[in-house]
């Protein structure tokens, strides 16, 4: 088999990658995703918060994935699903060998490739958390993949350890599917995750967050038991005489990514031990002749938006590559990244006016006074702002995501949405109507799956496909 | 009064424990023609101290001359390259080096190397720095000299008594898991063994059961015979692939006057491991790791290396061994208690042994029942075909005939689903993620299950046709996901 260009993977980074790679002139473009959907992590990343940058407004992971998938079918770049690379090595041409039930083992001869496998979680091993080694211990991931792709339960009872968004996004997830979340430990004293997803995963669900703390053992023998978490000092050694034990059946670790390069080194690019993703230049080639590199497999980004534009940018210079190979590779230059969000939030705030901004990933800490009946709004950056601190002060509203099961599906749930927000003490009865509703494929985005949920006046939309 | 028995529970020989001993006893047994039965209280086979060790096959320059443990020790790794190929098993003589980092210990270790001819090693020799850094580019420079065994080998413990077991299967041995000794009654001829699933009678029983073994043993031993198991904790680091290949030798240190040291090996499977720790316990489940053993194995593992790779460590573990306190095996009849073998006190160097404890306990059973030849013995396993390991030419014969063999379901060992089917449905077949993961590898790699565990549990449910829920990581109770009703909450 031949093409012009192999994109690996079928996410985000890839998806991008590919339909700039098309804008700028390359006809044969072939995906290869190991998933049986396109979309990659997007598709278990059910709550909103993507797109603001990209789409300019607020969508879940898989309406953002959804977007991609749409463009990739309309311009009919073909991909393989279901399919995973083994073996990739740079040169011209290069050479791609992958495997799916289909089609077997088969080789690709193509005049570049796009590396866009993104990354994995940090595993409980990995940060030698020492105790006995029994079920109900996960990667926040692989419990949000229960969840929110299978509609199972992982647990009852959940500590989590780390701040990062997967961990306070599961957080708040694993509580609206009923189980008790009895806290999030997090080493650091500050948490790595958005201040918005703190307010709206924790805060609203009164689950508490515990910075400098860390889980030092894990107990029982057949299924988790219980959890002992202690206070670390500056160093992050653990204080004797703080250890707190904690009971639950479940432990998730949310304690970074790591950029997933086992193709990239097998091909012999250069690694940066600083970003764990492959050396680049300004055009996002790796050392590997005609290998380029974009989104996480590259560096682990904040923000999917960021993952796109990226990955525009080696889709377009990976087409200039094709059509023109440059004489020499130039200098390395280290991708941008991202300041590691470092949040605080101030400790004697006054909930009740103080507050901070939901709206979008900046977080704005914003004062609101009020006066013979008037409010006045300070610290906002953007009218959203204002409207957030005004409706926040009188009738809260917050948009729920979770999923619908299906009938006669290919997948047994749908990922939903509220259409709008809706007051935030609806919340409950809304999730009630939503685990007891049920939908038959096919489901599309945007079907209606529950009307005027919890009287809201607010309908429950899918935000994914799920074909019969 | 008997207890009704009925006869399918009615065996020649009864072995209590399915680990590499117990496994290796059964397979050799099988050359006779005697009716013989496994039990375990476990839901898998090698769920003991058989699945957290070294993985090393010992040279045998270790253990005190004229003790069992000497003996069987050279004779185990005698015959492990053979059994490694009809069993068809991970090994690799990969050579080993008991590193010395004191000048006035050389004296030690010629000690030791005298200690290993005695007990009939070959080719020991002492090598001096330079040659063991150009061995071992890794080694701290501290190091003065070493003993150097060439037949020291790593082997792949899961695969070992897997292996003995399913062979054993395949000639005629039943095993019963989920079956918990709770007594056992001398009778006429034999014994009654009474289970958490009923009853068996057998003429003979081996007690092959760990650190448990004193318990066995003590159900049916006279009051001056009494047996004590003091389970020993080992703790172990494993780290990523992408480090496996920082040593080519299993490098021990010379015991000193602070301590036996940890070893520093690469995997048959081409990770790299250090430890163990070892820590006299009382519960003998206690494999709980802890901060303590971590920090130990770091430090102690930085006095073989000159670098150790702590930010590479994938996971920890620890094992129990069965320590008795004579410090040597105890392996033979009990005292007044004819038919009633005890195969005790199995501790490090006991994988390698394993095999010769099979064939030495085997012989004494054989006499003892008088047993014939059993002619039908087939003496050969072939493992779970692995993707991984295979040629572009021996990959794609198998997807031809088996599609399944292209679906990659753990990515960071490469793990298809056609070989988690296999592991599932052969003889002695898998029925929980842990038994996939000795099996296949599956789970085994960096990410530690992070991607693979929702598809192995779908297939595990899929292929035995139960639901998800009840699909465990090992023992009753390690579910990973509440029953469908709990997610209505």
């Amino acid at each position: 088999m031949k093409t012009e260009l192999i994109v690996i993977g079928g996410g985000p980074a890839g998806m991008a990658a590919a339909l700039s790679a098309r804008e700028h002139g390359i006809k044969d473009i072939l995906i290869l995703e190991r998933d049986s959907e396109l979309g990659g992590i997007l598709n278990q990343c059910i709550h909103n918060g993507f797109g603001l940058h990209t789409f300019k407004e607020e969508l879940t992971g898989p309406e953002y994935a959804a977007r991609y998938v749409q463009q990739i079918k309309e311009k009919e770049i073909p991909y393989f699903l279901d399919t995973m690379v083994i073996d990739v090595q740079g040169g011209d041409p290069c050479r791609v060998i992958a495997m799916n039930k289909d089609k077997g083992l088969f080789e690709i001869m193509c005049s570049a490739v796009i590396l866009a496998m993104g990354c994995r979680e940090r595993a409980r091993g990995a940060m030698n958390i020492p105790g006995t080694r029994p079920s109900g211990i996960y990667a926040a991931g692989t419990a949000q993949f229960f969840v929110n792709r299978e509609g199972k339960l992982p647990g009852k009872e959940v500590v989590i350890l780390g701040s990062g968004d997967i961990g306070l996004i599961m957080a708040r997830r694993m509580r609206l599917q009923g189980a008790k979340v009895k806290m999030v430990a997090e080493i650091m004293p500050y948490s790595g995750g958005l201040k918005r997803n703190i307010v709206q995963c924790l805060d609203d669900f009164d689950i508490p967050l515990k910075l400098s703390h860390t889980v030092v053992e894990i107990h029982g023998k057949s299924r988790v038991e219980g959890v002992t978490v202690a206070k670390v000092d500056e160093n992050l050694i653990p204080i004797k005489g703080t250890e707190e034990y904690v009971s639950c059946d479940t432990v998730l670790f949310s304690c970074g990514l790591i950029p997933e390069n086992e193709l990239t080194v097998a091909a012999g690019a250069q690694m940066d031990l600083v970003t764990k993703g492959p050396v680049v230049n300004g055009r996002l080639e790796t050392t590997a002749e005609g290998i380029f590199a974009c989104g996480n497999v590259l560096h682990v980004h904040d923000l999917v938006d960021n993952v796109s534009k990226e990955a525009e940018e080696a889709g377009h210079y990976a087409a200039e590559y094709i059509k023109k190979k440059p004489s020499d590779w130039g200098e390395a230059l280290r991708p941008k990244i991202p300041q590691k969000s470092k949040c605080i939030l101030p400790n004697d705030r006054d909930t009740s006016k103080t507050l901070i901004c939901i709206g979008c990933p900046v977080g704005c800490l914003i004062t609101v006074i009020e006066e013979n009946g008037e409010l006045t709004v300070t610290g906002n950056t953007c009218a959203k702002g204002e409207a957030y601190a005004r409706n926040e002060m009188t009738a809260p509203k917050r948009t729920v995501t979770s999923f619908i099961k299906v009938k006669q599906g290919i997948r047994p749930v749908v990922a939903v949405k509220t259409a709008e927000e809706i007051p935030k003490e609806k919340i409950r009865q809304c999730m009630e109507e939503i685990q007891r509703a049920f939908c038959t494929a096919p489901v599309s985005v945007g079907d209606v799956l529950v009307e005027n949920v919890a009287q809201t006046g607010v309908a429950v939309v899918a935000t994914a496909n799920v074909t019969a | 009064m008997r207890d009704i028995v009925s006869r399918d529970r009615e065996f020649d020989v009864l072995i209590v424990g399915a680990g590499v001993s117990g496994s290796a006893v059964a397979r050799e047994l099988s050359k006779k023609k005697i009716n013989i039965a496994v039990l375990d209280k476990a839901s898998d086979i090698c769920e003991g101290t058989s699945k957290a060790n070294s993985g090393i096959a010992h040279a045998g320059f270790d253990a005190k001359p004229g003790t069992l443990k000497a003996k069987l020790n050279i004779r185990g790794s005698q015959m492990m390259e053979q059994l490694a190929k009809e069993l068809d098993f991970p090994y690799k003589r990969n050579g080993s080096l008991v590193l010395c980092f004191d000048e006035t210990e050389i004296g030690k270790l010629e000690e030791l190397k005298q200690r290993g001819t005695a007990n009939g090693v070959e080719a020991l020799e002492i090598i001096n720095k330079e040659q063991i850094l150009e061995m071992e580019p890794s080694v701290s420079s501290k190091v003065v000299a070493a003993l150097h065994a060439p037949t020291g080998a790593i082997i792949c413990p899961f695969g070992l008594n897997l292996a003995l077991a399913e062979n054993a299967v395949s000639n005629g041995v039943q095993f019963f898991l989920k079956t918990k000794v709770e007594n056992i009654k001398k009778e006429d001829k034999g014994f009654e063994v009474i289970t958490s699933k009923g009853s068996f009678r057998a003429k003979v029983i081996i007690n092959a059961a760990g650190v448990y073994a004193d318990k066995i043993h003590n159900m049916i031993s006279m009051e001056n015979d009494r047996l004590e198991i003091t389970p020993r904790k080992g703790e172990y680091l494993l780290y990523d692939k992408k480090v496996g290949s920082m040593v080519s030798h299993t490098l021990f240190q010379l015991p000193t006057a602070l301590g036996k040291g940890v070893l520093v090996t690469p995997t048959v499977h081409g990770n790299l491991l250090t430890g163990p720790t070892a820590v006299d316990g009382e519960d003998k489940d206690d494999a709980a790791t802890t901060a303590e053993g971590v920090s130990l194995i770091l430090q102690k593992a930085a006095d073989s290396m000159e670098r150790v790779p702590a930010t590479d460590v994938i996971t920890s573990f620890a094992g129990l061994r069965a320590h008795e306190k004579g410090g040597d095996f105890v392996i033979g009849e009990v005292n007044g208690v004819p038919g009633f073998f005890d195969v005790a006190g199995i501790e490090s160097p006991g994988l390698t042994c394993a095999p010769a404890i099979g064939e030495y306990v085997a012989s004494m059973i054989s006499e003892y029942l008088q047993a014939e030849e059993n002619k039908d013995f087939f003496g050969f396993r072939k493992d779970i075909a692995h993707m991984a390991q295979m040629t572009v030419q021996e990959q794609q014969k198998l997807i031809h005939g088996n599609p399944a063999y292209a679906n990659v379901i753990c990515r960071c060992e490469m793990i298809t689903e056609g070989e988690i089917c296999a592991a599932i449905h052969r003889p002695l077949g898998a029925t929980t993620v842990d038994g996939i993961k000795r099996r296949t590898r599956a789970g085994m790699g960096r990410c530690q299950s992070g991607f693979c565990l929702p598809k192995v549990v779908e297939i595990l449910a899929r292929e035995l046709g139960v639901s998800e829920s009840e699909i465990c990581k090992n023992e009753e109770g390690s579910v990973y996901l509440l029953p469908e009703e709990g997610g209505e909450g």
